[in-house]
Order: C-alpha cells, then structure tokens, then sequence
C-alpha cells in the first residue's frame, strides 16, 4: 500500500481531490445527497469519463488520440440507426458499434506504426474521417432507440431490474445492498476492471508502459512494440465506442456534432491529466483518468447548485483547470537540479 | 548540375506539397471545364480572392510553426483570434489594433510562462488559457456578437486592394518574410530549433530556453491576434467562436508543411505552401459543392496520404 | 574441439545509409569461454553485438548459431535462442517496478496474465545470485542509482539462462564489490559451458576476465587471439592501425598557482557535504574517487545548474556562482561544461555540425541578434579545423558522426566561447583511443594557454596521466589531495576507499 502511494502520486492525489470536491458538492446540495442525485451525476460522466479512458492508452505509449471525441460521435451515430427491434438485433447493434469503434482505432494504429506518421497529426486527420462517416450516417440529428434500454441503463439497478424484470422487479433482497447503484456507474468501473485491469497484465499491456517509458529499452528487451501501439489505439477505439453507445442509449439519438467531439476530445486530454497520467507516457492509468473526468464533472455541477451566473460558467472552467495543472508546477520549482527538468 | 537539382531532404515535403497543390489546380479546373466550360481556377482574380481568405490561416500558420518547432503546440488560437478581435472592436479608433495585437501579447507571454517556467505540457496548458478566454470573452459579451464594428483600418488592412492585389495577402507575405527572417537570420530563430531538437543540451549549451519558449508564444500569440484583426476587418465585426475554424487546419498547413511535429525540423517555406494548398483544396470542394461529410473525409484522407508519402524512402533513424 | 562454435559470424556486411558499418566479417566464439571485443568506437563493435542479439538484420552473411544458420526477427527471438545482451545504454524500463523488468518479456503467469507474486519471488531469487538482496523487487527503477541498476540490469541477464551472454560496457557504473560479483558469476557462467562476449575500453577489465581477444578496426575483424598471445602495444596498434608513442602529453613542473576558483565549503542536498578546492590558473585539477561521490554535482553546481547551493565560491576574485549556464557563459569569467552524456545533453544530434558548434557562441556571430553569415562559416570553419573534426560537410547532422568526433564537437561548441575554466565530465567516456589522446593533448594546450580545467574522470590511469593535482571525493567531500610524484594508482584508490593513510 505504502508502495502504491508513492507509485502512483497523481491517482491518489485526483482521489484525494474527487472525494473532497464530491463531499462538499453533497453539503452544499440544497436537497442533500440522493439516490436521484447520484444518478443524475452518473449519467453526466459516463460520456466523458469512457473518452476519458480511451485517451489514457494512447497517452500512455506516449501519444495522443485527438480522434477520441469524433470515434465517440461516430459510434452514437451507428448505436442510433441500429440499437431498436427484438433484444437480439440490440445485441447485435451495441456488438457493431463496439466493432466500428475498436476497427476505427486499429486503423489508427495501422497507419500509425506502419505508414511512420506521429499519432497526434495522424488522429487529427483520421478524426476528421470519422466525422464525415458520422454525417453520412446521420446528415441531420436523429434517431430510434428502444426506449427501455434507453431507460434501464440510465438509471440505478433497481430500475434497471424493473425494467427486465429480474430480481422480482428490482424489489429481491438479494439486490437491496446494491440496488440504489447507477448502472452507468456500474458499466464504465465494469468495462474498466474487465478490460483494461486483465490488459494491463499481459505482456502486450505492459509493452503500452515500457514503450511510453522507455522505447529504445523496450525494443532491446524485446518486447513487441509494433503490437502493442496498434492495441493501445484499438483500444482507445474500443473504449470511445463504448462512450458513443453510451451517449446514443443516453440520449436515443445521433447527432454528428463536430463542436461536440473536439469538446470531448480536448475534455478527455484535460481528465487524462487531472488523472495524474502523464503526457510524456509511461505512468498512469485508465482509472485514474475516470477519476480525472469525475473531477471535471465535479466541477460543473458546483454551479449548479451555487447559482453561478451561467455566463462566468466558461471561465471558471478554465480556471480551475489552469489551476489545477499549475499545481503540478510546484514540485517543478522545488526540483533542486534543474537538468530533471527537461527530459 | 544534377547535384544542385538534388532536394535536400528537408525541401522534399515541400515539393510533394508544390506538386499536389498544382494536381489539385489542374482536376478542379478539369471539373469546372466539364460542368460549366470555365476554368474559374485559373484566374488570377478568383485566386487572389481565395489566397485572402486564406492570409487569415496562414498569419495562423506562420505563428504556430514557431511553437511547432521548438516541440509544443498552441491551442489557445482560436479564442485569442476572436479575443483580439473583440477587444479592437471594442476598443475602436486609433488603438483598435494596438490593443487587439496587445491581447496577443499578453495570451503568448501567459503560455509562455506556463510552459517555459512552471513546465507545464503545452497541450493542456494553451487548452486550458483558451478556456479561460473564451469564458472571458462570453462573460463580457453575453455569449452574443458585440454590436461593435470594425474600424476604417481594419478594414483597409482586409478589404482593401493595393495594386490589385488584396491588402490582407500583403500582410500575410510580410508575416512570412518575417518569420523566415526570424528563423534562418536570428539567434532566436536558431535557438528555437536547438531547443526543438533537445532542449536540455540547448540549455546546457547557454542558451536563454525560457525567453527563447517564451519568445515563440508570444510570436504565435501575435500571429492569431493579427489574424483576429484581420478576420474581424475582413466581416466588418468580431463573432463568438470565428476562430474556431482555424486551429486544426494551421495545424495541418504547418505538418503537411514537412515541419516534423515534435520539434527540430522544417521550413518556413514549406508551412506557406501548406497553407496554401489546404485553402485551394477547400475552394475546390467548394466549386464541387461537396457536402460536409465527404469535405471531412477527403480532408483527413489527404493529410494521411501526404504524410504517407513523405515518409516513404525518408530513413528512420533509432 | 570439434563441435561446432556456439556462435559463428560468416561474411556478414551491415551498412547504414550506404556507410559500412561492417565488412565481410567472420567471427567466432566457442561455448564456455569469456571472449574480448576490442576496437575504437565507430570500429563495428555495437553492430557486431547488434547482429548477434537479433537488434539489427545483417546485409549479406550468415549467423550460425550451434552450426544452424539462423535469422532473428528481433532480438525476442535472439532471446528465446539463449542469446542475452545487456546493453550499453540500459534496456531497463524506468516507469516499471524491478520485478516487471527482470521478467519482461517471458512473465510467470497465472490463468493466462502476469502472476506479480511469481515475480516478485523470481526477482528476489536472481537479486540474491547477484548479491543485491537489498534492492527491492517493488521498487521502481527509476528510484535506483545507475550502479544498483546496472545489476538489476544484470539479474534480468542471468533470468533469461543465457547461452551466450554479451556485455556491452556493462560495468562501467559498477561499484567495486558489484564488479567482484560480476566477475565470480562470469567464472561460474563459464563453467557451466556460457559463453560471454565481452566489451569494455577498460584493458585491466579485460585482462583478468577473458580468455580469448578479438581486435576489429574500421569494421573489419583484424585478429582473434588468446590472451597473453600479444602484448598491450601491439593490440594498442593493432586497434588504432598505427602506433603510439606516448599516451599522454608531458606535464609541466608543480608550481604555486594564482587561484581562479576558490571553493570553500560547498554543500548541496546530501551529495555535496562542504567540499573545497582550490583551481589555479593554468591548472588541470584532476576529480577522482568512485562514482556516485558527489563528482558530477561539484562540475554541476559550478556550472549554475544546481539550486540551493551553500558554500563560498570565488571566481577570479568574485563571489557567488553562476545563476545558470547561461550566465556561467557570459560571465567576465566564462565557464564551459563538457557534461556527462554528449547524447542528451552535449548534443542536439540531428541538427547540423554547425548549427552544435556554434549553440554556444551565437553570440559571436551576430550584430544584435542577427546573425552574419559570413563570419558564421569562418567560425564553424575555424572550428572544425581547431580540433580535426572529420566529417564531411558542416550542414550533415551530428549524428553521422562517430562518438570521438561527436565528442570533439561538444568540446570545440565551448572553445568557441573561449572560456576561461573549462569543467570536463567525464569527457572521454566511450571514446576510442586515438581520440582520446588527442583530447589529452589539447587539454594541456589549453591549460598552457592559461586556462583552468577541472577535469573528472572514471578511468584512475587518465587522471594520472594528466592532472597536475588530483582531489578524491568521498561521501561529498575532498578527502585528499595528490601533487605531482605522489599521484598514483594506489594513492587514489585508498583516497576513494578512504582508507586513512595508506597511500603514505
């Protein structure tokens, strides 16, 4: 445990501040925290923080993916046209929508380490593909979502147990401990502990650290570092998916909003960094960096409930984030020996 | 002679960039001739209307080169393009671009304090100050347009036409000499390339990295802040958002450029070229009347592509 | 012996961007022997060991492993086939714990994914063969010192069961007793039939481990011999294809000095625990002592790198140190330093020679901050002439190079500015002999010159051979000081151990 602080100071850290700021959030709420509340919280972050997830891989082999926000968008087009008619064809649709998300990644990665282009210009143009993909999916904003998918997994377990009527409609006693959960909650910790946490300790997993870490090292361990770029954008792929479904079955529509994406996209680097991963690579991980987007949610729900002029909204946004990167800064103006700081 | 005939490798992308803008001169005219008979992309004046509008990326492109090369990036233009906008509207009269150029000033000295001396990585640093102007510029505007227009100056400096040729393109060649001159005449402009190659052996070599960091946001700060001046002359008023269209596309005119995006290489020459080829490629889809989505996707191909084919042969050094 | 060599190299060529690297080579090594590669740098040694790990693919040739012909694909494969190599620059992944690196690539597993308590165990088990039971299997490397990393480095060696094990400068940042530890497990690796490629610039290194030498020059292998077959000259000669006469320039007599830079009490973190000096004009001081012992901090701290410094410094008659390599520079008394890895921090590589040498001196080629092109090309040319730069036209990148030429650029960036004291790292790390000797020489020149030098070294005998004084460090502090006659190998050695009058 000692250990594990001090490995892994910025996750501790962004805990730290989550639980201080979700705390206070919780006071201040005029109605006192909520099974309602906490839903709603649910839903607002599951969007971001699965973008925020599929920017951590490639950030950790030392890259960028500025196409994280336009795969997401492209994704909730495809879930919008195919996520209606019997259970087995909504299967089917969140299976393909998952394929588009994690096959547009491969491709990322593909044109990354064969065709030798450097991931942020790469991911800047392929990002663009796929919004035109989005438009001529979904030229205008629209869709059909099967309406108690769309409700079963916005809302808690026990709802979500009503719906499809399992566990005695959500009343057993069995499910009471975990009843009042946000499915949402569920799905994005679940997706991360059943696919990141078993990645993570494979030896192409461990590649995505040692590349980020120390490429020439990795290379002369012999470590596969052509594969392990390409699944740490297959990946990031993947994981944008899942936000894109999440959002259509949010929402039950498509909307190939190109404003939006980059806002996704730009938001998921923010919470990567708030996560206490690095730009540089090598450190970090990808629930850190849910915690670096439930931080940014955090955020804007203070306003909410503290009645800030919705106009100042924008620049406290900024603020906070400036000031809570600058605070990294202090340990820069503490470094003794001023050749650390350049790397 | 076949040896001066030879490219340096640096000039190399820059000719792939010559040629492929000419292809895409030679098949827009193709299409116009076999739809309407007319070769509107071959006249002088179409084209110099659209190299006008494409000063405002340029001026862009020509600032975020010099943050390009020394290994970081500035997000932060789109909102100091309409923050210096909005400020010399606001602001009016003789001081009018003055104080909009000043707004470009202080957002680079800002960056640069934030990546040269707290070290801060540059992409969440610049996105970060961007956020913060941008809910600057909603808190005093509203989230409206301002109802302030530009000034006689500012729109001789878009508008207006010297010579026949636009004003804006004599601006955006003054820009460019300029930073050529910076770059291969100055020490600053050498520094930024040491720094871009290794920042730690440039410091440890005595070069001032800070002031020279520094040096390179404000040079890119004042780049976009022109560009706002320029685009608010050029609408007669400054907008919410107008300088959203500008971030990614100077990224890519700077890239497709051959300037390498971590730092240490390229040319001005090449950024020029860049620009000018994203703007003829986007008023050929234009005449196409190519709708968005396809816009997009041959957009991101043709990056891609070009990119593809500069590394071909190009050894990778480990 | 009739069986067929563990490793055979036959006619194998590599070149890079149409220069040869190595020609037509053949090559052998037997299983159980401990085999010397020497050679100047640029002499073909990294690629030879670069082919053999499965690093680099060879042009034309065969690699015969055991007889078989064989063709890695990368050096995983190398790997699997029980060739391990540690490599000059480490292959240890910083961000990663020592239990992830020393089973990297071949983890224990457990359902299919990495089994960390497996590991860790696994770790403990191979730090011990190595003597290292203090290190933590937890503890990420970059926590750890070079020395304490270059045996985990070697612990990872030992897990992959090595058939041939190749040593590329591998102990260069060992301490003594973790030397002694390389050299008893490379006894019981012989006996067991390994068979160790051995690198190293240090001859006294090689002359108690090896039983075989090999000597390539220019990329070609000159001779394989057993050792004692042939004298030290004549494989001095047969390395740098000519003969040398004198190692090292002749020194002036001791004489009282007018200070340059006085050093009283110079502390900094726990490296630096009051250190003082006295460097004169004209001076080569000499920094010994084993590494690690607050050498490089001293160079650093001089230079203005360092933050939080206490002490008393005087340079030339003015107090306080420089406030950064900048201001070290354009002080009235200019200190240059030749840092410790020309790689990262003497050199920006893919920029041009002129372009390094004059990253100093901007200065001196421009009016106000425009630079004049004309006298930039003199200066680069006068430059390049300064210190027999080969290379062949001043616009190619650095890195094309050979590392005594790259280190030739790194010292004439500084002559460039004229300094006044000139602080060396190490400066001849690496480096092939013939270079060597001329950086020797030049640093006399310069000294006669009237400038002070304080030079540290890894290598006792270069210390010897050069400095007019010598101080040793020990645990951040000078714990003596040698003048002329008395300095000598057993004088520094028991100043490094500081072993209290022994040297008497």
């Amino acid at each position: 445990m000692r250990h594990w602080i001090s490995q892994n100071k910025g996750f501790t850290a962004a805990i730290i501040l989550f639980l201080v700021l979700y705390l206070f959030y919780n006071l201040l709420h005029p109605r006192g925290f909520s099974a309602a509340v906490l839903v709603q919280n649910s839903n607002e972050l599951a969007a971001i923080g699965f973008v925020a997830m599929a920017q951590t891989v490639p950030v950790l082999v030392g890259g960028l993916d500025l196409s994280v926000g336009a795969v997401m968008t492209l994704a909730s087009c495809v879930a919008s046209v195919l996520l209606n008619g019997t259970p087995l064809e909504i299967a089917f649709g969140m299976i393909v929508t998952l394929l588009v998300g994690a096959g547009f990644g491969m491709m990322n990665g593909l044109i990354i380490v064969y065709g030798r282009i450097q991931p942020i210009i790469a991911t800047l143009a392929t990002g663009a593909i796929a919004i035109g993909l989005a438009l001529l999916i979904r030229p205008s904003p629209g869709g059909d979502v099967d309406g108690d998918l769309s409700w079963g997994l916005t809302n808690s377990v026990a709802d979500f147990a009503e719906t499809y009527g399992f566990a005695d409609g959500g009343t057993a006693a069995w499910l009471s401990p975990i009843s009042n959960i946000p499915v949402p909650l569920i799905l994005l910790f679940g997706v991360a502990c059943l696919v990141w946490l078993p990645f993570k300790r494979t030896v192409t997993g461990r590649t995505i650290y040692a590349i980020g870490s120390a490429e020439g090292a990795a290379f002369a361990s012999g470590l596969p570092i052509d594969r392990a770029r390409i699944a740490a954008f297959t990946l990031a792929g993947f994981f944008a998916a899942c936000g894109g479904l999440y959002l259509a079955i949010q929402t039950s529509t498509g909307n190939a909003d190109m404003v939006q994406a980059g806002t996704y996209t730009l938001n998921s680097i923010a919470a990567v960094v708030l996560g206490g991963t690095s730009l540089l690579g090598g450190t970090g991980g990808v629930i850190a960096s849910i915690f670096g987007a439930m931080i940014l949610r955090v955020v804007s729900f203070y306003f909410r409930i503290l009645d800030i002029d919705p106009l100042l909204q924008p620049l406290i946004e900024g603020l906070v984030l400036l000031a809570a990167v600058s605070a990294v800064a202090f340990r820069t103006l503490q470094v003794k020996n001023r050749l650390e700081l350049f790397r | 002679m076949i040896a001066k005939l030879r490219l340096r490798p640096a000039d190399r992308p820059i000719a792939i960039a010559l040629g492929f803008t000419l292809l895409i001169l030679l098949i827009g005219t193709a299409y116009t001739l076999s739809t309407t008979g007319t070769m509107p992309l071959l006249q002088p004046a179409y084209l110099m209307q659209q190299l006008q509008i494409g000063s405002f990326l340029g001026i862009c492109a020509a600032g975020m080169m010099l943050v390009i090369l020394i290994g970081h990036i500035d997000l932060s233009i789109p909102w100091t393009l309409t923050a210096a906008a909005m400020v010399a509207t606001a602001v009016g009269g003789a001081w009018a671009i003055p104080a909009g150029l000043a707004v470009g000033l202080c957002v680079g000295l800002v960056n640069g304090f934030g990546v040269s001396v707290l070290r801060i990585p540059s992409m969440i640093f610049t996105l970060g100050l961007d956020t913060v102007l941008r809910g600057l510029m909603v808190a005093q505007t509203g989230g409206f347009a301002p109802q302030d227009q530009a000034t006689p100056a500012m729109l001789a400096l878009a508008k207006s036409r010297l010579l026949g040729v636009p004003v804006a393109l004599f601006v955006w060649i003054g820009v460019s000499l300029l930073v050529t001159f910076l770059l291969v005449r100055t020490t600053f402009g050498r520094s930024l390339y040491a720094i871009g190659t290794r920042e730690r052996a440039a410091w440890l070599s005595g070069i001032r990295t800070r002031a020279a960091i520094t040096g390179a946001f404000v040079g890119s700060g004042l780049c976009a802040a022109l560009a706002g001046v320029l685009l608010a002359g050029y609408s007669a008023k400054a907008y919410q958002g107008m300088g959203n269209t500008y971030l990614l596309p100077a990224i890519a005119a700077v890239v497709l450029g051959g300037t390498h995006i971590l730092g240490g290489r390229g040319r001005y020459a090449g950024t020029f070229v860049g620009v000018v080829l994203i703007v003829l490629l986007n008023s050929v889809l234009s005449i196409m009347q190519m709708p968005e989505a396809f816009r997009q996707i041959i957009y991101g191909t043709v990056i891609i592509g070009m990119l593809l084919i500069y590394g071909r042969g190009s050894k990778v050094t480990v | 012996m009739n069986t067929a060599p563990i490793v055979q190299l036959a006619g194998v060529s590599k070149s890079f961007a149409g220069v040869k690297a190595l020609t037509d080579v053949d090559f052998v090594c037997q299983a159980g022997s401990t085999h010397a590669i020497l050679g100047e740098n640029g002499a073909g040694k990294s690629t030879l060991i670069k082919i053999i790990s499965g690093v680099l693919k060879p042009d034309g040739g065969e690699l015969r492993l055991n007889g078989r012909p064989a063709a890695f694909s990368g050096p995983a494969e190398a790997a699997d086939a029980g060739i391990v190599c540690m490599f000059q620059e480490l292959s240890l992944i910083p961000d990663l714990t020592v239990a992830d690196n020393i089973s990297i690539l071949r983890p224990p597993r457990r359902l299919g994914l990495i089994d960390h308590r497996a590991q860790i165990r696994r770790a403990e088990e191979l730090l011990a063969q190595v003597r290292c039971e203090d290190v933590d299997p937890r503890a990420m490397i970059r926590d750890l010192s070079l020395s304490r990393r270059q045996m985990v480095e070697i612990a990872k060696a030992l897990g992959r069961n090595p058939k041939v094990l190749i040593l590329d400068e591998a102990t260069s940042a060992l301490t003594r007793r973790d030397v002694e530890t390389v050299y008893d497990l490379l006894g019981t690796l012989r006996a067991d039939g390994v068979c160790s490629l051995f690198i190293s610039h240090r001859m006294n290194e090689v002359e108690a481990l090896c039983d075989t030498l090999s000597v390539f020059r220019n990329g070609t292998h000159i001779e394989t011999f057993a050792k004692g077959a042939r004298s030290d000259t004549e494989i001095v000669r047969m390395m740098i294809g000519r003969d040398v006469t004198a190692k090292f320039p002749p020194k002036p007599a001791p004489r009282t000095r007018e200070p340059m830079v006085l050093v009283e009490n110079l502390s900094w973190e726990n490296r630096l625990n009051g250190v003082s000096l006295t460097l004169g004009k004209g001076e080569i001081l000499g920094v010994g002592g084993l590494d690690g012992q607050g050498q490089k901090e001293l160079l650093l701290a001089l230079f203005g790198v360092l933050k939080g410094v206490r002490g008393d410094v005087r340079v030339s008659g003015q107090p306080g140190l420089p406030a950064s390599p900048h201001a070290a520079k354009t002080a009235k008394t200019r200190i240059a330093l030749v840092p410790e890895d020309r790689k990262t921090e003497g050199l920006m590589l893919s920029l041009s020679i002129a372009d390094n040498l004059l990253a100093a001196a901007f200065d001196k080629v421009a009016t106000g901050s425009v630079i004049n092109g004309a006298r930039r090309d003199a200066l680069v040319a006068d430059g390049m002439a300064r210190l027999q730069i080969k290379a062949g036209s001043p616009d190619d990148a650095v890195s094309t190079l050979s590392g005594g030429n790259q280190q030739k650029v790194v010292i004439a960036k500084w002559l460039m500015i004229n300094p006044d004291v000139i602080l060396l790292n190490d400066p001849t790390r690496g480096i092939d002999v013939g270079t060597k000797q001329e950086i020797f020489r030049m640093m006399r020149a310069l000294a006669d010159e009237g400038k002070s030098i304080l030079f540290y070294s890894s290598d006792y005998a270069e210390l010897i051979g050069c400095s007019d004084r010598v101080i040793v460090l020990y645990a951040g502090r000078v714990v003596r000081e040698l003048t002329g006659e008395a300095i000598t190998e057993e004088a520094i050695v028991a100043a490094s151990l500081n072993i209290e009058g022994a040297a008497a």
